[in-house]
């Protein structure tokens, strides 16, 4: 990332800090992986894998899973 | 220069995406559900008599059409939208000098396209009544691994761009970037294998209305998040600063 060198011609926008990688890291570690756990939930549950057993998760998101893309049945 | 923490993006991302789902959520209950309804009416109609799936449903029709088609779309909005967020958070400041709210535009455009539509475009969205319930795992692992694939590849064309800006010039550089990305994504197309299981007497409208369908509930959701996220992440950004300055000018 240090190698970057902003080019001339940037508009004048507002200035923004970067978030240093030090801060952000815990916070996209521990944030990341729970959305990730839950996107497993919506889209692949009771689907290509399943650790619960039973078809109720897969049956109540039949409709979503469908519509936004996921492969299901 | 403004800074923000990681955890005020966090809480506006998956607010936006709360807002992002609603409106994704009333186009997939205004317009999807009837395609899904008639997918499901022609998958009865072949399989009556044999032992499927959907004969003894623990979840009624009606329930999946309102309360858990909005179960699935609200948290999945809401889960990409606190994701989205957290790339937010380091694309801030570090991609070219683009403003809070445009950062937040390019951030949503690189979500629809990644996450969305590379995917899309190899391994459409299919109604019921369309997929082998055996290659349920196949088709699912070669989804995700198209939009790993597809994160990796525009990860990999920022790097190449920020590379090559100091010797191109941003403009020249951002469309070799975008050339490189299609480039490898088409390479990605072409060794990933195929997978088409529509039955030979589906029809073809239906499966063509259901996929459109399926890219408007997206093109909301990402559109809304943007827009959204954009303007609650400058009016966290931006009025923080604004208040210190008035009070303490020497500062």
């Amino acid at each position: 990332m240090a190698t970057s060198a902003a080019p001339a011609t940037a508009t004048a926008a507002a200035p923004v800090a970067p978030i240093s990688l030090r801060e952000l890291a815990p916070w996209a570690l521990f944030s990341g992986i729970l959305l990730l756990v839950l996107l497993y939930f919506i889209g692949v549950e009771q689907g290509a894998t399943a650790l619960f057993e039973g078809e109720n998760i897969h049956e109540w998101l039949h409709d979503g899973r469908h519509l936004l893309g996921f492969p299901c049945h | 220069m403004n800074t923000i923490s990681p955890r005020a993006l966090l809480v506006r991302g998956m607010l936006a995406g709360l807002l992002a789902g609603v409106a994704a959520f009333l186009v997939a209950y205004l317009l999807g559900e009837s395609k899904v309804d008639a997918a499901i009416a022609l998958e009865e109609a072949a399989a009556a008599g044999h032992d499927h799936g959907h004969e003894a449903a623990p979840v009624s029709r009606a329930l999946q059409a309102t309360a858990g088609l909005g179960t699935g779309v609200l948290l999945y909005a809401v889960a990409l939208g606190g994701i989205a967020a957290l790339v937010y958070a380091f694309a801030l400041g570090r991609v070219g000098r683009f403003s809070a709210r445009a950062t937040a535009a390019f951030v949503a455009l690189g979500g629809f396209v990644t996450v969305t539509l590379v995917p899309f475009l190899k391994y459409p969205a299919n109604p019921p009544a369309v997929g082998d319930p055996e290659t349920a795992t196949r088709r699912t692992v070669l989804y995700l691994l198209m939009i790993a694939l597809g994160l990796l590849l525009a990860a990999g064309a920022g790097i190449l761009g920020r590379r090559l800006a100091p010797r191109l010039g941003a403009w020249n550089a951002s469309w070799a970037a975008a050339g490189a990305f299609v480039v490898s994504v088409g390479l990605a197309y072409a060794f990933l294998p195929a997978v088409d299981e529509v039955p030979a007497d589906f029809p073809a409208t239906l499966i063509w209305q259901f996929r459109l369908v399926s890219l408007a509930i997206q093109t909301t959701l990402w559109a809304v998040f943007g827009l959204a996220f954009g303007t609650l992440a400058e009016r966290a950004l931006v009025p923080a600063a604004a208040p210190k300055e008035a009070v303490q000018p020497t500062s």
